[in-house]
């Protein structure tokens, strides 16, 4: 038997076409900054018309270059790719750039002795005239506003989540689809598109009519809040527990257990990290309300422990009494420094929140090493 | 510890279509019968309603009477949960508690019901239930872990040993083997083989060479046509059913002429 040699040939296989070399990308890039700035130059430089006008001009020179060498097929990929990226980037910027002007404007305020452990009662505008004309350091913190935020937050989950988590229970497991559990589904998005002040206004009549005009508590705002994070637990529960496998439900049932066993032991565990990390954005959704808050809790600036009497301050009605009503009204600086801190506190919480549901989720998810 | 049934002219809705029309069979206790007959034939739905399950599915109901020793299930009164107490079952695809370790998945009927028990007693249960499922040797060393991380074939036996801590008269089987490959059917069916020395076990199979060989009785279920209800076309030993049956539409069945 004598073997078939194919020569091989030396330039390049027959299954590929041309392609652009490793360095194209970049070497477009460069070209495409350096002309945007020409281009700039000659009508006033700005940073933003440079981004745009070099973005544009590297997608098309790609696009161009990869049409020439590589083929149609390969030109459309780079223009899609260019596309889903440049999206992804202006989706960014403005959470870069809100992240960026909090922390600059904030870490001022946070690093500030006594910030986080100070409330403002007794600071004056005086103090404030102080600090700015005398370089004395600025007072007051935002210790009776973070208690606030955390104690209203707190009692409004407490609130939503039996409440909404019972609901999605009810729409899964024993709604049937019937006309009662269609008719909640339908209120409750109607009620997720319920605007905040609405929400704080509801509050307000309602405890103005049970309790007495004026009621004007955390527990008041908590019940506003609550009415925002319902619908938001629920919804979000009831996607979980919709996803949780019939057959764990039948493996349950065909063992004797009974239906309510079954959904408290199997069918909720199952769905639990779902339901914690839906619950933990609940709350990071209402933890920045200021509307229902400032209609509901009012605003204070001393400490108050007491949930349920009292004005209440929380962060954002802080912010804005802040900005808006400035301590010291001929120097308004201090103030915008706390309301900046303020902010950045607030951002900080969220983050953590967001992380720890991450936390949850993890800790909580159906184990499936070996 | 091992019970017979008996159903008497049971008719299965789903709704108002009926799936499975006018069937009356005896289950021997310490037995082994096979529910055998193309998809569709309302085999599963008549398994189902064996031990109350077919009720779970909304609109689901039953007319006709299934007795357990003389009892009927579908009495006035009867409360679905006792009934699958005693009546366990085993589904189609493995289907372990994610949330679950293997023993807790394996005492998982005994502790979702709430019944106190020594750390002694449970382990026992477990093992005898795990020996009893032929799982015990493979999985003594790591109870602790999620019972998911096990094989097909060993979630489906993880499965049978849960069904048997609750200690049922009777077992019922959905198909057990159909998501398995030909080793770990081997062992389900070696295992079905045993469990009849103290359980009534009922099966269904799409798998006539399974039926044959772990079966002591054959029931051969048929539909006339599509939205026709299922029916009981015939019902006896497994050999004659196989070798010798009366019915022409059981003949070309089993022997592959149909379908």
């Amino acid at each position: 038997m004598t073997a078939t040699l194919t020569p091989v040939r030396s330039k390049r296989s027959a299954l590929t076409k041309g392609q652009l070399p490793k360095y194209a990308p970049y070497v477009v890039l460069a070209t495409a900054l350096i002309i945007g700035a020409a281009v700039l130059a000659l009508i006033g430089f700005n940073a933003f018309g440079w981004g745009i006008l070099s973005a544009i001009l590297f997608a098309a020179g790609l696009v161009g270059w990869s049409a020439a060498v590589e083929g149609s097929r390969k030109a459309k990929d780079k223009l899609a790719t260019c596309l889903v990226v440049g999206s992804f980037l202006v989706a960014l910027l403005p959470l870069v750039s809100v992240i960026w002007t909090v922390l600059v404007n904030g870490v001022p305020g946070i690093i500030t002795p006594g910030f986080l452990t100070n409330s403002m009662n007794g600071v004056t505008g005086a103090y404030d005239n102080k600090a700015v004309e005398a370089g004395a350091p600025v007072l007051g913190g935002i210790y009776h506003a973070l208690l606030g935020t955390v104690q209203i937050t707190l009692l409004a989950t407490v609130i939503s989540v039996p409440v909404g988590l019972l609901t999605a229970v009810y729409l899964v497991e024993y709604g049937n689809d019937g006309r009662l559990a269609r008719a909640i589904t339908f209120f409750v998005d109607v009620m997720t598109g319920i605007p905040s002040i609405v929400a704080g206004l509801f509050a307000a009549a309602f405890f103005f009519a049970v309790v007495g005009p004026g009621t004007k508590t955390g527990a008041v705002a908590a019940v506003a809040l609550s009415v925002l994070m319902i619908p938001v637990v629920v919804r979000s529960s009831e996607e979980m527990l919709k996803i949780v496998p019939n057959e764990l439900r039948e493996a349950a049932y065909a063992l004797g257990v009974r239906k309510w066993r079954t959904i408290l032991k199997v069918v909720i565990p199952t769905a639990i990290s779902g339901i914690a990390s839906g619950v933990t954005l609940a709350i990071a959704r209402v933890i920045g309300e200021t509307a229902p808050i400032l209609v509901t809790a009012g605003f204070a600036t001393n400490i108050n422990n007491n949930v349920f009497g009292g004005w209440m301050a929380s962060l954002p009605t802080f912010i804005y009494t802040q900005i808006l009503n400035p301590t010291s009204p001929s120097n308004p600086g201090p103030s915008s420094q706390r309301a900046w801190g303020a902010a950045l506190v607030l951002i900080i919480l969220v983050m953590i929140l967001n992380l720890g549901a991450r936390l949850i989720a993890r800790i909580f998810a159906p184990k499936t090493g070996r | 510890m091992s019970k017979r049934i008996d159903v008497k002219d049971l008719n299965v809705y789903y709704g108002n279509f009926l799936a499975v029309e006018d069937v009356s069979i005896n289950i021997e206790a310490k037995s082994v019968t096979a529910f055998i007959g193309p998809s569709g034939c309302g085999k599963s739905t008549f398994l189902r309603t064996l031990n109350r399950m077919h009720e779970v599915l909304p609109g689901a109901r039953v007319e006709g009477e299934v007795l357990l020793d003389g009892d009927n299930l579908y009495g006035p009164g009867v409360d679905p949960v006792t009934v699958r107490s005693q009546i366990g079952m085993v589904f189609q695809r493995p289907n372990p508690f994610p949330t679950m370790s293997i023993r807790d998945n394996v005492l998982a009927g005994v502790k979702l019901n709430n019944q106190k028990f020594s750390k002694g007693e449970a382990d026992t249960l477990v093992e005898r239930s795990l020996q009893g499922a032929n799982l015990w040797n493979e999985v003594k060393d790591r109870l602790e872990k999620p019972g998911s991380g096990l094989s097909g074939g060993q979630q489906q036996r993880l499965c049978i040993a849960r069904a048997i801590a609750v200690e049922p008269q009777v077992i019922l089987m959905d198909e057990p083997c159909s998501a398995l490959d030909p080793i770990s059917t081997l062992a389900i069916e070696d295992l079905i083989n045993e469990l009849k020395d103290q359980y009534t076990v009922v099966i269904v199979t799409h798998n006539m060479q399974q039926a044959a060989r772990v079966s002591d009785r054959t029931a051969f279920f048929n539909i006339a046509g599509t939205g026709k209800p299922g029916k009981l076309i015939e019902y006896g030993d497994t050999h004659t059913i196989f070798s010798n049956p009366t019915v022409k539409a059981t003949e070309d069945y089993v022997s592959g002429r149909f379908g």
